[in-house]
C-alpha cells in the first residue's frame, strides 16, 4: 500500500475502515471486473475509446443506459477541471450521495413498525434476521410478524431467526390473512412495550396487481392500530437483478409507499450497478447493503465506500 | 421506458425506404439499435457482442422480401437468430434411464429452486404419470426442509425427510436408496443457494453431483437476472455438467435476457419457465415466445394460444355466424365477449401479450380495467332478456331502474350504451364484407408495433 494509501486508512475512523474492508472483500469480484479502469485512467484525456470502455463498465455493471448516457455526461463535463478517474469518481458519488439516509428508529414511537417487502426470492426473510440483531446490537427490544403467510415454510423459517436471535415472532396458520397478523402483532407489541414491530411480508412480482392490493391492505388494516404505521416500508431488491430494478422499485414505491430500500446478495459477483439507475430515476433512500451470510454483513449505505469498491484495481 | 425493437429500428430505417438490400453502411445504426435493445433486455454484454456480430453476419445481403420493409426483414433476422440460439436444441426432460431417474437441482440464493421441485414434481406425475420422491439437501437456510415438505405435500409428491445436521451427500444417498426400494421412478434432489464464488459451497454440490450421477442436472435462473448471469452461468457450468435450465419467474415483467445470456453460456437448453404462484404454473419453454419478448414484440403466439384454450369456441363462432349473417350485436353478446376477455386474465394480461404493449402493461391502471368491465357486465345483468335484445326500449325511467339495480349513475348507463351502439355499427361494416379489409389493417398494425385490432388513422 502507497503512502498515499496508508494516510487515507489513518484519516479515516476504524469502524468505517473496516466496513470498506469488508465491502471490499463483498466485492472482490467487482474489482477484478472493474479492473480495465485503472488503466483506462493511465492516460490523461478522454477519447471515444475511453468513453466505450467506461459505458461498457457501467453497462455491464447492470446500470440502465439512459443513467449510464448521465454518467458518461458529467465525466466529460467534469474532464476539464479534473483528472479523468477524479471526474469518474466524483460523477458516480454525487450521483449516488443523495441516497444516503440512514433508518433511524425515532425515540418515543412505540412500536415503530417496519414493513418489508419485495419480489419473491430477493432475501426479505434474511434481512429481517440480520436487522433484528443489528437493532438489538442498539438496544431495542424487536418483535417480529410472519405476515407471509403464503409461501410454505415461510413463518417457520422466520421463527428460526426469532429463535436464534431470542425475540418472539407472531404468527398464525398459513393462509391466514396477513394484514390480520401484522394488525395482531401490533396490538401484541404494544401491550408487551416492544420498540420495534417488523413485518414480512410474502414474496410477490410487481405486476401482479392482485397480489400488490394485498399489500395496499395490509396498510390500511395497520393504519386503523396507529396512523403513522408503517413508519417505515423496506423494499428489498436481490442484488443480481437487471433493468427490473427499476420497475420493482417504482411500482413498490407507488403502491406500498416505499421509504427505503436494501439491495442483497451484493456478495457475489453482481455489481448492484442498479443503485445508480435507482438514484437517477427515483429518489428513494438505500438503507443497507446485503454482503454476506453472516449477520455484521448488513451494511449502511457508504456512497463514497462502495464507489471506491467499483474502482479499486488492485 | 423501454423502447420497442421495431419502432427503433423503424426510425432507424425511416430514410432507407426504396432500398432493397441490407449493406454494410445501412446495418451500421441498425445493428447499434439491436445491441441496445438486448441490453435493455439485460442479456450480457458479451454474449450481446457475440449476439449482434452473428446477426450482423447473417442480416448482410439478405434480400428484402418484397412485403416486408427493410426493418421489417431486419426483425425477422434478429428474431430468427434469437429463436435458433435460445431453441436450437430444444428437448424435453430425459427420463430415459433405469429408474429412479436423477434429477439435480443447483442455482443462487432465491432463484426458486424449492418452488420449481414442486412444479416439476406435479409436472411428472401430471404429464408424464410418474413417481417423484423430492428430497432436499439444503442443511443451511432456516426452514428449507420444512419449505420443501409443505410443497411436496401440496404437489402430492413423497417426500424423503432430511435435516440439517446431516450431510447434503449421504442425504441424497439415502433418498435415492429409498426410492429404489418404494419403486419410484424419479428422484428431485433440492440444494441451498450458493453463489457462483463460494469456493467451499461450489466443492460442496461438485461432490454431491459425482456421489449421485443425476441424469439431469437443472441450472435454476430468475428472469429478472441482469449482466451476472452471465457470471454465474460460466461458474455453475465450470463445475457441473448442466443439462438443462429451468427460467423461473417468467410472469414478471421483465424481459428476461438472461434467458438469452444463461442458453449461450452453458449450452444447455431452457427446458421450462416458471410462470406463477401456483404448482401447476410451469411451462414448456417456447423459444420463440422468449424471442418476441426479448425484442420487446409482445407475446402473439401465446395469446392466440390462450385464446383458443380458454375462450368458448362455440359462443365466439355463434357471435362470428351471427355477424356474418348481417343479424344485430344486441348487449347479451356484449356480456358474453367481455366475460370471455375476463377468462383470458383481464385487461392487465392481454395488454402484456400484445406488440408494443408490454411496458404499458406495467403502466395502465389495468385493474380500474377490469373493474370497468366488472361495472358494465353488472349493468347488463340488471336488464330484463329483452332489454338485452333491444337496447333501443331502453329509456328514461328504464335506465333509472336499471342504474339503481347495478349500483351506478344513470351516465354509467348511458355510456354503456353508446359503446354498444358503436361495437353494433362496427360489425355490422364486417359483415358487409369488410372483414378482409379489417384483417388487413391487423396485419399491418402488428408488423409497425401496433396491437391487432386498433384502427389505424388512415
Amino acid at each position: 500500500m502507497s503512502w498515499f494509501g496508508l494516510f487515507k486508512s489513518k484519516k479515516t475512523e476504524t469502524e468505517k475502515a473496516s466496513l470498506s474492508q469488508r465491502l471490499g472483500e463483498g466485492l472482490a469480484k467487482t474489482r477484478a471486473r472493474m479492473a480495465g479502469i485503472g488503466n483506462i485512467f493511465k492516460r490523461d484525456v478522454i477519447d471515444e475509446d475511453t468513453i466505450e470502455t467506461l459505458e461498457d463498465t457501467l453497462l455491464s455493471a447492470d446500470v440502465s443506459i439512459p443513467t449510464c448516457n448521465v454518467i458518461i455526461d458529467g465525466i466529460k463535463a467534469r474532464a476539464k477541471q479534473s483528472d479523468p478517474q477524479t471526474a469518474f469518481r466524483d460523477t458516480l458519488i454525487d450521483l449516488i450521495q443523495p441516497l444516503k439516509s440512514d433508518l433511524t428508529v425515532t425515540e418515543g414511537i412505540k412500536p415503530y413498525v417496519i414493513l418489508v417487502v419485495g419480489v419473491n426470492g430477493s432475501g426479505k426473510t434474511t434481512t429481517i434476521g440480520k436487522l433484528t440483531k443489528k437493532l438489538q446490537q442498539e438496544g431495542k427490544r424487536v418483535m417480529l410478524a410472519a405476515g407471509d403467510t403464503f409461501r410454505a415454510a415461510a413463518s417457520e423459517q422466520l421463527a428460526t431467526w426469532g429463535e436464534r436471535n431470542n425475540v418472539p415472532v407472531i404468527r398464525q396458520a398459513p393462509g391466514a390473512d396477513p394484514a390480520a397478523v401484522i394488525f395482531d402483532a401490533y396490538q401484541s407489541a404494544q401491550a408487551r412495550g416492544s420498540d420495534v414491530l417488523i413485518a414480512d411480508t410474502a414474496g410477490r412480482l410487481q405486476n401482479q396487481s392482485g397480489l400488490m392490493d394485498e399489500l395496499a391492505k395490509i396498510r390500511r388494516v395497520l393504519g386503523k392500530a396507529e396512523a403513522d404505521a408503517p413508519h417505515e416500508t423496506l423494499l428489498v431488491i436481490d442484488g443480481t437483478t437487471g433493468q427490473n430494478a427499476l420497475q420493482q422499485a417504482k411500482l413498490f414505491k407507488d403502491i406500498a409507499h416505499v421509504t427505503g430500500v436494501v439491495v442483497t446478495k451484493l456478495d457475489g459477483s453482481a455489481r448492484g450497478g442498479m443503485i445508480f439507475t435507482l438514484a437517477h430515476e427515483l429518489a428513494i433512500p438505500v438503507r443497507f447493503i446485503g454482503v454476506g451470510e453472516s449477520v455484521d454483513d448488513l451494511q449502511l449505505f457508504d456512497p463514497d465506500a462502495f464507489v471506491d469498491t467499483l474502482l479499486d484495481d488492485n | 421506458m423501454f423502447g420497442n425493437l421495431s419502432d427503433r429500428l423503424q426510425s432507424t430505417f425511416k430514410n432507407l425506404s426504396g432500398q432493397g438490400r441490407i449493406t454494410e453502411t445501412n446495418i451500421q445504426a441498425t445493428v447499434r439499435e439491436v445491441r441496445m435493445a438486448l441490453l435493455e433486455a439485460d442479456v450480457a454484454l458479451p454474449v450481446v457482442k457475440q449476439f449482434t456480430e452473428q446477426v450482423r453476419e447473417r442480416a448482410l445481403g439478405a434480400e428484402v422480401l418484397s412485403a416486408l420493409s427493410p426493418a421489417q426483414a431486419f426483425i425477422k433476422v434478429v428474431n430468427d437468430a434469437l429463436v435458433d440460439i435460445m431453441g436450437g436444441e430444444r428437448r424435453e426432460i430425459n427420463l430415459r434411464a433405469a429408474p429412479p431417474v436423477v434429477i439435480l437441482m443447483a442455482g443462487l440464493q432465491g432463484a426458486g429452486k424449492t418452488t420449481t421441485v414442486g412444479k416439476l414434481g406435479r409436472f411428472l406425475t401430471g404429464q408424464h404419470k410418474k413417481k417423484v420422491m423430492v428430497v432436499s439437501a439444503d442443511v443451511y437456510r432456516p426452514a428449507a426442509i420444512d419449505q420443501l415438505e409443505t410443497v411436496a405435500t401440496q404437489a402430492g409428491l413423497t417426500f424423503f425427510p432430511s435435516n440439517t445436521s446431516q450431510k447434503p451427500v449421504d442425504i441424497a444417498k439415502a433418498a435415492i436408496a429409498e426410492a429404489k426400494r418404494k419403486l419410484m421412478d424419479v428422484v428431485i434432489v433440492d440444494t441451498a443457494g450458493r453463489l457462483a464464488i463460494d469456493d467451499a459451497m461450489m466443492d460442496e454440490i461438485k461432490a454431491l453431483h459425482a456421489a449421485i450421477n443425476p441424469t439431469e442436472t437443472l441450472f435454476v435462473v430468475d428472469a429478472m437476472t441482469g449482466q451476472d448471469a452471465a457470471n454465474t452461468a460460466k461458474a455453475f457450468s465450470e463445475a457441473l455438467p448442466l443439462t438443462g435450465v429451468v427460467l423461473s419467474k417468467a410472469d414478471g415483467d421483465s424481459r428476461g435476457g438472461a434467458a438469452l445470456s444463461v442458453r449461450m453460456i452453458t449450452g444447455a437448453p431452457i427446458l421450462f419457465a416458471g410462470m406463477g404462484e401456483k404448482l401447476d404454473a410451469l411451462e414448456v419453454f417456447h423459444p420463440d415466445r422468449m424471442a418476441s419478448r426479448i425484442l420487446g414484440m409482445g407475446d402473439v403466439v401465446s395469446l392466440v394460444e390462450q385464446v383458443t384454450r380458454d375462450v368458448d369456441m362455440a359462443k365466439a363462432e355463434k357471435l362470428a355466424k351471427k355477424v356474418k349473417k348481417g343479424k344485430k350485436f344486441d348487449l347479451e353478446d356484449l356480456r358474453d365477449q367481455m366475460l370471455q376477455m375476463q377468462s383470458l386474465g383481464g385487461v392487465g394480461s392481454l395488454m402484456g401479450k400484445l406488440p408494443g404493449m408490454g411496458q404499458m402493461a406495467g403502466q395502465v391502471d389495468s385493474a380500474k380495467g377490469d373493474k370497468e368491465v366488472n361495472r358494465m357486465v353488472a349493468i347488463i345483468n340488471s336488464m330484463t332478456p329483452q332489454e338485452r335484445k333491444f337496447p333501443d326500449i331502453i329509456k328514461a325511467s328504464r335506465k333509472k331502474r336499471i342504474a339503481k339495480g347495478s349500483g351506478v349513475e344513470i351516465q354509467d348507463v348511458n355510456r354503456l350504451l353508446k359503446q354498444h351502439q358503436q361495437m353494433a355499427k362496427m360489425m355490422k361494416k364486417m359483415a358487409g364484407g369488410g372483414m378482409a379489409k379489417m384483417m388487413q389493417m391487423m396485419k399491418g398494425g402488428m408488423a409497425g408495433g401496433m396491437p391487432p385490432g386498433m384502427p389505424p388513422f388512415r
